[in-house]
């Protein structure tokens, strides 16, 4: 699961008001290089929960995302390179995302979450 | 410009679709004067033609439009600059002489190389009759040299005689001879590359590699955008998108399929690397009827391309299996010790809120322009228009391609276009539909099963008996809508 993914992803538990952001929990974390498409991240910098990505790239153990950030970075080399790779080339293959309410843990595994609501909680 | 279009003989519904959605990656449509977007250009047929011939004539903006169209395109067997057309050999020179010669002679200068083509169509004529027509066009004043292999310029003779109707395509009245130049044509290739056959990890539902590209050119999927599959099974068609250059992300309910695969070599992620793609973004495990994503999210996909679970061999399955199935009355808890290793039960899901729930989650998750493409199910006997189809206030439909799947069933391949916002009323309206759906879970399955339980893929076999769908049409004895 790359980051990507996570930014898009909340526990949707019955009754839960905020399952946004997912707390990882990291047992295997992989990097794999992909090309950069610079339209590609600029169109999703506008969809991305800025706050929600450097959270969870420190707890994928990468630290190079500065805290804020706005449109006009995205004209910067050096800042589209680690935002591509924060968004896109760290892979989350085993662990968890935690529901941040209830502590709901959907599994990761094989680099693929597995966000399936039990019975009573749909 | 108008253009000859020479298609495949082959899903005679999805060629001009295809032709238009691509006209709309290309620009075709940019030079639009007033506000309302166009989704289909104009078209003719040849004097006498059936509308399923595969000879049409379209009107493009430039050359190069038409090119980049028919070389993406998996139908257009060959677009051509028409430079003269006529009922004899006789009318075709005068047609191709009049034809001006600021248009002919950079194409026909010493510098270049080229090859003329002879094709028939309902006829086989021999080696030594096609010299003879090539001859024939001497009026034509060729300086080049001819080169049979990789040719600067094509230039295409064909002849449509006036054949029987056995052979497949639809009767002409008339004969009716083109000369052309050709600017492009599909690459046919990709579909023994992408066959099936050859893929490590298929489903009993993965979709054939044609189709894939179909929808796929449907959805105008291209570098830089992003491609959603919410029923992504081996990911067949996100393949497709893939090989397009769109970066693709997919999820299905079932692990086994979308995670587990046959082993480590064997899985969705193999069927991309096998051919060298890009992987998937993302693929995960969710259900459709309660998809995963954070409330905020919205207008992040460029396109939803999906075949839906209908039917009895891969019908739906939702969230909440005992529990909506015994209904409120005790409801199903999990244990807590059982927690972790337990495998939620599903319930069954109807094709009428799989499809509600699609089309909502579209709503909300495609951008403005982006495009819906899915397959719906008919009972012929439906004698179906559009009116039948799905709808809903954020999207157009812009065109409905049907397949004959046997003589019962059809599926239709639905393309449709986000034209508004998802507003705060729809979302609350939808709000509003997922709860009927769950507190009358029965009953909608009851309503539903007509449509889910006639649909199945393992029918796919084609009978032309008691076709009642050409009852109109005096018995065409070509394939029809079958190919
Ligand atoms: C017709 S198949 C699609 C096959 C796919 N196009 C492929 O290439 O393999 C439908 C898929 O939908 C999945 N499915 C059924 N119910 C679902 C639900 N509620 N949410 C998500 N996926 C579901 C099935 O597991 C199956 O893989």
């Amino acid at each position: 699961m790359r980051l990507l993914t996570h930014n898009m992803l909340s526990s949707n538990v019955k009754g839960v008001a905020n399952g946004f952001p997912l707390r990882i929990q990291a047992e295997k974390v992989m990097e794999k290089t992909v090309e950069m498409n610079g339209d590609f991240l600029k169109k999703m910098f506008e969809k991305i929960d800025w706050k929600a990505l450097v959270d969870a790239s420190q707890a994928m153990g990468y630290t190079e995302l500065p805290e804020e950030a706005d449109s006009s970075m995205l004209d910067l080399d050096d800042f589209l390179n680690r935002f591509h790779h924060a968004l896109l080339e760290i892979h989350l293959e085993e662990g968890a995302l935690i529901c941040p309410e209830t502590g709901r843990r959907f599994p990761v595994s094989k680099g693929i979450p597995n966000m399936l609501l039990h019975e009573d909680e749909v | 410009m108008w253009y000859l279009c020479v298609f495949y003989h082959r899903l005679l519904d999805y060629r001009r679709p295809e032709v238009e959605s691509l006209a709309q990656l290309f620009g075709a449509f940019e030079d639009t004067q007033n506000d309302e977007v166009r989704y289909q250009l104009q078209w003719k047929l040849p004097p006498h033609h059936h509308p399923d011939s595969p000879f049409h004539f379209v009107n493009l903006p430039s050359e190069q439009v038409a090119r980049n169209i028919a070389n993406r395109s998996i139908l257009v067997k060959g677009m051509y600059e028409l430079w003269g057309e006529g009922g004899s050999y006789e009318e075709l020179k005068d047609s191709v002489l009049s034809y001006p010669d600021e248009r002919k002679l950079p194409y026909l200068d010493s510098d270049s190389t080229f090859k003329i083509t002879v094709d028939c169509f309902g006829k086989v004529i021999s080696l030594e009759e096609q010299k003879g027509l090539i001859l024939g066009l001497s009026y034509v004043p060729f300086k080049g040299r001819v080169n049979l292999r990789n040719p600067d310029h094509n230039f295409w003779l064909i002849e449509v005689d006036n054949y029987g109707v056995n052979n497949g395509l639809p009767p002409i009245v008339q004969k009716r001879i083109f000369f052309g130049r050709e600017v492009g044509g599909a690459d046919r290739k990709l579909i023994p590359t992408y066959q099936l056959k050859s893929r490590t990890y298929l489903g009993p539902t993965a979709m054939d590699a044609e189709m894939a590209f179909l929808m796929a050119n449907q959805a105008l999927a291209t570098s830089g955008k992003l491609v959603f599959d919410p029923f992504v099974g081996t990911g067949s068609i996100l393949v497709a998108a893939a090989h397009f250059g769109a970066m693709t992300m997919g999820a299905d309910i079932d692990i086994r399929v979308v995670r587990d695969g046959r082993g480590p070599d064997c899985n969705v992620w193999s069927n991309f690397k096998q051919y060298g793609l890009p992987m998937p973004v993302g693929l995960l495990r969710a259900d459709n009827n309660l998809p995963p994503w954070r409330p905020e999210l919205k207008e992040v996909f460029d396109a939803i391309i999906c075949d839906p679970p209908y039917g009895v061999r891969a019908g739906g399955r939702k969230s909440g299996g005992r529990k909506l199935l015994k209904g409120a009355v005790e409801p199903y808890i999990v244990p807590d010790d059982k927690r972790t290793d337990h495998i939620p039960s599903t319930a069954p899901y109807s094709l009428v809120e799989c499809v509600h729930d699609l089309l909502d989650r579209a709503a909300k998750m495609l951008v403005m322009r982006g495009r819906l493409v899915f397959f719906y199910p008919v009972l012929r006997e439906d004698d179906f228009t559009e009116n039948h189809f799905p709808e809903h206030p954020c999207f157009k439909l812009i065109s409905s391609s049907e397949q004959i799947l046997s003589s019962r069933y059809s599926r239709v391949l639905l393309t449709m276009v986000k034209t508004g916002p998802y507003t705060d009323e729809i979302a609350e309206a939808a709000r509003i539909k997922h709860i009927e759906f769950k507190e009358n879970h029965v009953k909608w399955l009851e309503d539903g099963n007509l449509h889910s339980a006639v649909f199945s893929p393992a029918d796919a076999q084609v009978t032309e008996a008691g076709d009642s769908k050409f009852g109109k049409d005096p018995k065409p004895k070509y394939r029809g809508k079958y190919v």
